[in-house]
């Protein structure tokens, strides 16, 4: 399938960064939820700064346009605030790309294992985004940093316990 | 290179050596070929002396109760000499007394004629133009114009001519050029008796008659440029209308401002940018952002230029217009290397 664009995509003053206040709202508003849906249908977690103004997403070549940086900069800002998004490095040259929320996820995960009626169940971190189990859920193919985030959000709602075990993480679902 | 004036003064009484002169406060006007002293009010009452006459001058500072002045010795005056207000004197100088300063600069530019003879290097073509005689010419240029722009229409208006006309480029173009030509001199004959400080004193008196003038003489030209014109246009048009009594841009801006408070159908405009222009008070914004809007959704996008082209408006003025949408959130741009052009804002209808 495909990724389908928004209707902004097309339209040229979409890459320039609008200095009507309210205008500018709305437009950061689709840039947002255009990278987000961008990484979601890549899965991709991380982003090079660098590299995305280079990528499709920023850089549309049939019309020649382009978002600067500096806009660049100002989406992956309004992303930060969302809780969508985190810096990697102080220099903000790399960062994480949560199309979804670490809270979400858990709330996936734990979905899946209390549908399986799995709770109380101990999981290595590798059977739940790796195992066969998991292939036709959302969560599989998670990214560790991101798995462990999750189970924490859960282990903050009392619905989880990450445990160390021999060879890595384990996690336990009450 | 012809005469031209290099510098000119106000507030100058005249000495005859160490004699007052009868004569009341005036302006004083330097060219490159003579000085010249002018009453203020009666403008047909002048004294010009060649500056090949002068011998040498010299400042005299001011002191309590006395203006600066400077003393100009001259030859004896030659004998085919114009007659004149001062016919003789017994005196082989005369002095300038500065009662509105102005004298230093007056001195330092005399200074500088006089050493470099301009007036040798070149014949002097015509007298410098005082009031009198420039007003004579220029009705005079203005009259053979009329003449032959009417002569113009004239033939226009015979049908069998008109054809003849019409297919040839040439003939056309002399015809718009003397239409052209034909309205700035209507406009240049407009104003019979400009408001100046000399009329109406300085300060606000002065700046509230200069704002009821420009209220009437600006109406027309705004009706005819859709309502709106740059206060830089304005300022030519008014200083090509008011012929010799110049405008500074000080006292154009000041006068605009009076605009609102007189009550006149006129208003002053300062954009965001700092551009300001006149406007007819009639002349509504929201009408403005409308046909901006009409104009980019008709065209799907527009730059100034081309709204510019559209309206017949000036670049700067259809820019603004623009900007002025956008800021409503009617519309939205796009900037890239081929410059800048706005969008209807489907940011705002789309989402």
């Amino acid at each position: 399938m495909s990724f389908e664009w928004p209707w902004q995509y097309n339209f040229p003053p979409f890459f320039t960064l609008q200095p009507n206040v309210d205008t500018r709202q709305k437009q950061l508003a689709a840039w947002c939820s255009l990278t987000l849906s961008y990484c979601r249908h890549h899965k991709l977690y991380t982003l090079d700064i660098m590299e995305a103004q280079e990528s499709p997403v920023f850089n549309h070549k049939n019309i020649d346009r382009k978002l600067s940086m500096e806009a660049i900069l100002i989406v992956f800002e309004e992303l930060r605030k969302k809780g969508n998004l985190e810096w990697l490095d102080k220099n903000k040259t790399r960062c994480l790309v949560m199309w979804r929320r670490p809270e979400e996820w858990g709330k996936l995960i734990y979905q899946w294992v209390s549908k399986n009626g799995m709770v109380n169940t101990v999981f290595t971190l590798y059977e739940l985004a790796n195992g066969d189990d998991t292939e036709s859920e959302e969560f599989h193919g998670l990214e560790d940093w991101m798995l462990i985030r999750s189970l924490q959000a859960l282990q903050m709602d009392g619905k989880a316990e990450v445990i160390s075990m021999d060879d890595g993480k384990g996690v336990k679902f009450f | 290179m012809n005469e031209t004036l290099v510098i000119q003064q106000r507030g100058v009484k005249l000495y005859d050596g160490e004699d007052k002169a009868k004569l009341d406060v005036g302006i004083v006007l330097l060219s490159t070929h003579q000085l010249i002293w002018r009453d203020l009010k009666n403008h047909e009452c002048c004294i010009a002396i060649p500056l090949s006459q002068i011998i040498y001058f010299e400042e005299q500072a001011a002191g309590i109760g006395k203006s600066a002045k400077i003393v100009v010795h001259l030859h004896a005056s030659p004998a085919n000499k114009e007659p004149g207000p001062y016919q003789q004197s017994k005196f082989s100088y005369f002095k300038l007394s500065f009662k509105e300063h102005g004298q230093i600069e007056f001195f330092r530019r005399l200074t500088e004629e006089l050493s470099q003879k301009r007036w040798e290097s070149t014949p002097m073509s015509q007298p410098i133009p005082t009031a009198t005689n420039s007003q004579v010419r220029g009705r005079h240029r203005t009259d053979n114009l009329l003449y032959y722009t009417l002569l113009c229409y004239t033939l226009l208006s015979s049908a069998i001519l008109s054809s003849a006309i019409l297919s040839s480029p040439v003939l056309c173009y002399t015809l718009l050029s003397s239409t052209i030509r034909f309205k700035s001199y209507l406009l240049s004959m407009g104003i019979a008796n400009p408001v100046t400080r000399e009329t109406h004193g300085s300060g606000t008196h002065y700046h509230l008659q200069l704002a009821k003038q420009l209220g009437d003489i600006l109406l027309a030209p705004l009706e005819e440029r859709g309502g709106m014109m740059a206060l830089t246009e304005v300022y030519c048009l008014v200083n090509r209308a008011r012929g010799m009594e110049l405008l500074s841009p000080e006292d154009l801006v000041n006068a605009c401002k009076l605009f609102e408070s007189l009550k006149l159908p006129l208003r002053l405009r300062i954009f965001d940018s700092g551009v300001m222009v006149v406007q007819l008070q009639s002349h509504s914004e929201e009408e403005m952002i409308s046909s901006a809007l009409d104009n980019v959704t008709d065209k799907g996008s527009l730059t100034a230029e081309e709204f510019a082209k559209l309206l017949g408006l000036s670049v700067l003025l259809s820019k603004e217009r623009l900007l002025l949408a956008e800021k409503m959130g009617h519309l939205c741009r796009d900037d890239s290397v081929e410059g800048l052009r706005f969008y209807p804002n489907l940011f705002n209808s789309q989402a």
